[in-house]
């Protein structure tokens, strides 16, 4: 009899168990701090320098006489590895060869511009991290905020400013509403979130590419490709530097999103209770909350700046989008979040350092260096984030948490059925 | 209904109270019950169509089957909402409804469907089937190294990674040795590595098992991304030329009408599938490695107590499954289209994943779930020829509604390994 009266409580405790440990990764993953993020990055650029230095042709040439003449295989190595991270730099902060000022100063600019919707988009990915649930639907959400943003943009003529509010607000709503179906289906019916998220990816690729093939936001002048009809001049996010340059509002719209991330999550009532239930979701019950409208809530609030990235891609141009306006930014956003460490802060350089990448690709290419090695250095760089032990491991750092949370820590992945 | 209690806590006790009536199952099938029946029989076009069961050349011939398709709608609808009823009966009596009746009313619904689109036209079923097979291969092999890895209680986000690199591998071997077998033999050696790397970090550096397999397939993207434009496309005759698989007809079984066509004249490693999803299955429910292998994903402790190794048991048995999706990897490349193209793995290895929970866990409803996936390919691409009126955007997302139905619904309270996703310490 005793048996039975005490395994109700202990079942719970040990079904439940799992789910209360993935915000003490998060810590662990946060916890190293700006040392192992800047040792992670060398690392990154590190290997992505030995990349193109295996598979450039100069070095083939004159290693063939290497012992012989071991310096110029040096040289050829050593140019070509600054002829390629140089052209980063120069694509992406400073262009020390252009001719005027305005010139020159144009990369940092498109690194701000570029980097802009990662930022947001990695925000959102963090939120959700942060609540204990793992969203990879980026891509998804972000296409749905294209679609409402696309919409108001182009079929609510408004005047100038208005216009503008409407269709970001409407953007950012359709995405949130996106997320929330995630929310409401893992809170309801316990289908995990992750397949939930891959599933959703797909069938908002294949609804907005129909929608914009021959749905209400087809462009007529695209034929029988998908494209969207352009925003109207009153719903587009104006330039901030002036015409010679592409950076546009969208990048203090970001900002403002990174601002109000930090209040939302440091500061006000529902952030508290995000962070309670990605913690301990028992312990956030027992304190009352509602653990499963906080999900819902939580992944609308995560789909909603992932729709910030949505929104800025759609009214940041004077042109219509076709499907690939994704580009990658709602998975990458993963990335983003992960090197971030969830705060706004980190985020935010994260986003930046991202957006660099893509912003010296241009100029790596012309330097005839293949900028996909910036994917390798992004992977590693990861890589050596989420895995702390090895960063450690390689630079002798000491070990700041004990073994404990990360030893335990157990994902209740695709069992949810248990819990309930 | 039994509990299941994870390790630290006192024995899982059988409760006496009775399940929860759930009516997931019979609901889902109503909704498609009426589509069919409203969408295929009442609203469809009433037109003649032809069933065409021989491919040309073929010796038997067998009769094609004309029929209306709207006749098809109506009697094969009202024979779905008989099965609904069916179901509903089980459901009443707290039983599950048995798969093969749910098989049964897909395959109803996947007729009158076919019906619907062909009609006024032919449907060819073995250009359909050797398709959905051909499309279905990569997806089987990263399903049940998905199925694999979570039995032994790793989760295998990196499928992905493992496929991608395959095709990868089996592309600039199978190019620079000439020799296409050893670039399947690399292919597979690769996704062992992606799958190898996963399990370390998981096992010995205790990383986030989901965390870890996004980073790695970002990291896979990323090398073979590069590699691609670095050195494929600057000389894609000497390191993206590998040319495809030939066609292997088995003797006499191939000239059995029908089925020879679709089963026995295939590639290699389309018999490979034929071999592994079978092998597999017998060796995780059969044998006593099959017992371990299970014992450790769902009871660590308990298998550690009895004396097994539980971190080298998941490192062997992800490695293994990391050939299997290497092996899914080369059927993408040089078991299809040939060369290697950038990013080709085109989110296959997370359909991998989602066969691996709408099969439950299970190696053979697994291979099922990913061979409708084929399927779904393979009609979107007959559709669009047919001049069907579903868009073709619409037809390619029915197979993620089914998943995310099958996820919300069929499958969303089965329980899968307890312990996938959890890393084992040794106390």
């Amino acid at each position: 009899m005793t048996t039975e009266t005490t395994s109700p409580a202990t079942r719970k405790r040990g079904a439940d168990e799992p789910a209360g440990r993935s915000n003490q990764i998060l810590q662990e993953i946060m916890g190293g701090g700006a040392v192992r993020t800047v040792l992670a990055i060398l690392c990154g650029f590190i290997v992505g320098a030995i990349l193109i230095i295996a598979t450039s042709e100069d070095v083939a040439r004159v290693s063939g006489y290497f012992f012989s003449r071991p310096m110029d295989t040096v040289n050829a190595a050593w140019n070509a590895v600054a002829g390629g991270y140089g052209a980063l730099f120069r694509g992406s902060i400073y262009n020390s060869e252009a001719n005027s000022f305005a010139e020159s100063v144009r990369p940092i600019t498109e690194t701000l511009r570029l980097g802009a919707p990662l930022i947001a988009a990695g925000l959102g990915i963090a939120l959700s991290f942060r609540v204990g649930l793992f969203n990879i639907g980026g891509q998804g959400q972000l296409l749905i905020g294209v679609v409402f943003a696309s919409y108001a943009s182009f079929a609510w003529p408004l005047p100038y400013g208005l216009h503008l509010i409407v269709a970001v607000v409407f953007g950012i709503l359709g995405a949130a509403l996106w997320g929330s179906i995630v929310g409401l289906l893992k809170a309801t019916t316990g289908a995990h979130e992750v397949i939930v998220t891959i599933m959703l990816n797909y069938v908002a690729f294949n609804l907005v590419t129909w929608l914009m093939r021959s749905g209400f936001l087809h462009d007529d002048a695209a034929g029988g490709n998908p494209q969207t009809i352009a925003p109207l001049d009153t719903a587009q996010l104006p330039t901030i530097l002036g015409p010679g340059f592409g950076l546009h509002a969208g990048f203090l719209l970001v900002v403002a999103a990174t601002v109000f991330y930090w209040w939302l999550m440091e500061r006000s009532t529902i952030g508290y209770r995000f962070r309670t239930v990605g913690l301990n979701p028992n312990a956030a019950r027992t304190a009352g909350m509602n653990v499963p409208k906080i999900y819902v809530v939580a992944m609308a609030a995560s789909a909603a700046f992932v729709g910030i990235a949505g929104v800025n891609q759609t009214l940041g141009r004077a042109g219509g989008v076709t499907p690939s306006i994704d580009a990658g930014i709602g998975f990458d956003g993963i990335t983003v979040a992960l090197l971030g460490g969830g705060g706004a802060v980190g985020i935010f350089f994260a986003g930046l350092l991202f957006g660099a990448m893509k912003a010296g690709s241009p100029m790596m290419q012309i330097a005839d260096v293949s900028p996909e090695v910036l994917l390798v250095v992004q992977g590693v760089i990861v890589l050596f984030i989420a895995a702390p032990p090895l960063v450690r491991a390689i630079f002798r750092l000491p070990s700041p948490v004990p073994a404990g949370p990360i030893a335990t820590f157990v994902k209740n992945l695709f069992t949810r059925g248990k819990n309930s | 209904m039994t509990e299941t209690v994870t390790a630290g806590t006192s024995p899982a006790l059988r409760t006496t109270v009775l399940a929860r009536r759930n009516g997931k199952t019979p609901i889902s099938l109503l909704v498609f019950a009426l589509i069919g029946l409203i969408g295929f029989g009442v609203f469809g076009q009433s037109s003649d169509v032809t069933f065409n069961w021989t491919g040309n050349g073929d010796d038997v011939i067998i009769p094609n089957w004309v029929e209306d398709s709207k006749r098809i709608g109506i009697v094969f609808g009202i024979l779905m909402l008989a099965i609904t009823g069916v179901s509903g009966w089980f459901t009443w009596n707290r039983a599950k409804t048995p798969s093969w009746l749910v098989l049964l009313f897909g395959l109803l619904f996947v007729t009158a469907l076919l019906a619907s689109v062909g009609t006024g036209g032919r449907v060819p079923v073995i250009y359909l089937a050797t398709g959905a097979i051909s499309f279905a291969v990569p997806v089987v092999l990263g399903a049940v190294a998905g199925v694999m890895g979570e039995r032994v209680g790793v989760v295998n986000i990196a499928i992905e990674g493992q496929l991608l690199l395959g095709a990868f591998m089996a592309a600039i071997i199978g190019t620079m040795t000439g020799n296409l077998f050893l670039g399947i033999a690399s292919a597979m050696i690769g996704g062992a590595v992606v799958a190898m790397i996963l399990a370390a970090f998981s096992i010995k550096y205790l990383v986030d098992q989901i965390i870890i397999g996004v980073v790695l397939n970002v990291l896979v993207a990323g090398i073979t991304s590069f590699f691609y434009s670095a050195v494929m496309t600057r000389n894609s005759e000497g390191f993206n030329f590998p040319g495809t698989l030939s066609f292997l007809a088995i003797p006499g079984l191939s000239e059995i009408p029908l089925i020879g066509p679709i089963l026995f004249e295939n590639r290699i490693t389309t018999y490979a599938v034929f071999i592994i999803v079978p092998l597999i299955g017998l060796l995780m429910y059969k044998t006593r490695w099959g017992l371990r292998l299970r014992a450790v994903g769902e009871h660590p402790l308990a298998a550690d107590t009895v004396g097994i190794n539980v971190n080298r048991t998941r490192f062997r048995v992800m490695t293994m499954a990391g050939l299997i999706a290497g092996l899914g990897g080369a059927a993408l490349s040089v078991g299809s289209v040939g060369p290697f193209i950038r990013d080709m793995s085109a989110g296959q290895g997370y359909i991998a994943l989602a066969c691996v929970i709408l099969g439950r866990w299970n190696p053979w409803y697994a291979a099922a779930a990913a061979l409708m996936f084929g399927f779904a390919r393979i009609f979107q691409v007959w559709a669009g020829q047919a001049g069907s009126g579903i868009p073709a955007d619409f037809i390619a997302m029915i197979p993620y509604l089914v998943t995310l139905v099958a996820v919300a619904g069929f499958v969303g309270k089965s329980i899968g390994p307890a312990a996938a996703g959890k890393a084992y310490v040794k106390q």
